[in-house]
């Protein structure tokens, strides 16, 4: 009786057929949204970069890659430009990158846990979210004026050094923290002095990260704009002898986004989205560059 | 014949900040032997073990008081030096720890650091290495592949190669089987038994059995301190201390 009562009160969950009602209205709402979703955000990449490509396509050839733009003989290239870019790109990993990896190594290995390895560490993040024309409004005013470098290759390296080297530290030192703790214990328990530890396996096993850190870097140098317009200058010019590569270092030399930028302002769109076509390629090269590299050295996937 | 004492331990004290981790320690630890440590967890054994080549000096906010000697030198006096200190008492950890690299620059590292740069030196140091973990058969032919390819029974023997590559004297053990397989267990175990030929060998284990098996010495802790350490046979038929007995017997821990 008792049971038979129990059975009777108890809410059915009414299921019916298996196979009617399979498609809710919400779940396809759901769907159709989040698809559209993702389409926009994959047309509007495709978009872009083919507007580009579209538009500037018929800018790139040979002269205008490897000659300079010239009133007199009436020519356009970038050249010069693009010598620059690499220039700049070069001098500013060259002082980047070593303090970059030894203020990291620090961080993580050497300084104590504290108030001053959070205060730094805090500073790095803050200064990696600073817009970039005020590394260019410093960079002119310190290493232009106070230290007379006026528009330089240079002046432009300094200042970017300042701007990517937070991104060094950060990714060397994400790097070191995934190192783990055991390899430190090991080379430590066999005697080995802590800098011969770090060289020899901290390192090596945080290549990857390193190599990430240096070509977001590369990435954010061909982008740059704004901290290099008032720093490194805007000239345009190929130098021939090897005096006069080496001289450039103290000689203003605008990169592909400047020159971009210039002329753009002069309503040159057609020189514009030539460069923009070139930068694409560079940007996609690098990325690519970036995962073979970090497999390359990747010490955990080696046979 | 009394085999002559390689370690000596006196009035050990070991602090975590404020929690007193070790309190009061003495032992003398026997040359060309094995001994064992056995407890609970968390009663310090490995703890213990590792104040014996200074491992815990890379721990913050730990203060140590009392003596260690090795061959009547203390370890703690301010003029040791470390490198040389560890190179003497080598160290095997719980989890297999090869670095990423290959098996034979895993087991050069440790020549490599202090100083034999001779490839022919080096080749010799290798394989006596290998042979002497009983795994040189096993990879004598991919000594140049990555060592994080091995088995975890393979990567713990590499480690005990890598370890008896700069020459040690004393071989810590902190729980070396409890990560590995049955068969891996039995390889290392015996190892053991060869390796006190040559060496002192100190063994940190959850495994009472091991510890009969392996141990000629063994020593019981419980919450910090040395409750019972004598011969491994009188330790587990006649234990002195009734803390001894309830744990051999299992009735805790």
């Amino acid at each position: 009786m008792t049971t038979e009562a129990v059975v009777k009160s108890r809410p059915v969950v009414s299921a019916g057929s298996i196979t009617k009602g399979r498609r809710r209205p919400t779940d396809v709402l759901a769907y159709i949204g989040i698809y559209a979703s993702a389409a926009f955000s994959v047309l509007l990449l495709v978009g872009i970069i083919g507007y580009v490509l579209v538009k500037g396509y018929s800018m790139i050839s040979w002269s205008f890659l490897t000659g300079v733009t010239s009133v007199l003989n009436d020519t356009v290239g970038i050249a010069g430009n693009i010598l620059n870019t690499l220039y700049i790109i070069v001098l500013t990993m060259l002082i980047a990158t070593p303090i970059g990896i030894g203020a990291a190594v620090y961080l993580n290995e050497y300084a104590k846990p504290g108030k001053l390895v959070t205060a730094i560490e805090f500073a790095t993040q803050i200064l990696s979210g600073i817009p970039s024309i005020i590394f260019g409004l410093f960079g002119m005013i310190f290493f232009g004026q106070t230290l007379h470098l006026s528009y330089c290759i240079l002046t432009g390296a300094l200042t970017l050094v300042l701007m990517v080297l937070p991104l060094v530290i950060r990714n060397t030192q994400e790097a070191l923290k995934t190192v783990p703790d055991s390899y430190r214990q090991g080379a430590i328990g066999l005697g080995t002095g802590k800098w011969y530890m770090i060289r020899t396996i901290l390192l090596p096993s945080a290549m990857p990260g390193i190599i990430t850190g240096v070509i977001l870097a590369i990435g954010r140098i061909v982008g740059e704009s704004a901290a290099l317009l008032f720093t490194a200058g805007s000239d345009g010019m190929l130098p021939i002898t090897v005096k006069q590569f080496l001289d450039k270092i103290f000689a203003s030399g605008g990169t592909l986004t400047i020159q971009l930028y210039l002329s753009m302002s002069k309503g040159q769109y057609d020189v514009a989205f030539g460069i923009a076509v070139i930068l694409l390629v560079i940007v996609l090269l690098i990325n690519m560059l970036t995962k073979l590299l970090a497999r390359r050295f990747d010490v955990h996937t080696r046979e | 014949m009394e085999k002559k004492t390689k370690i000596k331990v006196r009035d050990l004290h070991l602090y975590y900040g404020e929690n007193h981790a070790l309190k009061g320690v003495n032992m003398d630890i026997k040359d060309n032997s094995v001994t064992a440590f056995i407890g609970p967890s968390g009663c310090g054994k490995s703890t213990f073990l590792k104040t014996l080549n200074r491992m815990n000096d890379l721990v913050d906010n730990v203060r140590i008081e009392g003596n260690v000697y090795l061959d009547g030198e203390d370890i703690y006096d301010e003029n040791v030096d470390t490198t040389v200190l560890r190179k003497k008492i080598g160290m095997v950890f719980q989890q297999p720890n090869p670095f990423p690299m290959s098996i034979y620059d895993n087991i050069a590292y440790g020549p490599r650091v202090h100083g034999i740069k001779d490839k022919e030196k080096l080749d010799q140091i290798v394989e006596e290495s290998l042979r002497g973990a009983a795994i040189f058969d096993e990879v004598k032919d991919r000594l140049k592949k990555s060592a994080l390819g091995l088995s975890g029974g393979q990567q713990q023997r590499i480690c005990i190669a890598r370890a008896l590559a700069v020459q040690p004297e004393v071989l810590l053990m902190d729980e070396p089987t409890s990560a590995l397989d049955p068969i891996s267990t039995a390889k290392v175990e015996e190892l053991m038994e060869d390796l006190k030929k040559k060496y002192t060998v100190v063994v940190v284990t959850h495994n009472m059995q091991q510890a009969v098996r392996v141990s000629d010495d063994t020593a019981f802790f419980l919450v910090g301190e040395m409750v019972e350490f004598g011969d491994t046979k009188t330790v587990f038929s006649y234990p002195k201390d009734k803390r001894t007995e309830d744990y051999i017997t299992g009735r805790f821990g």
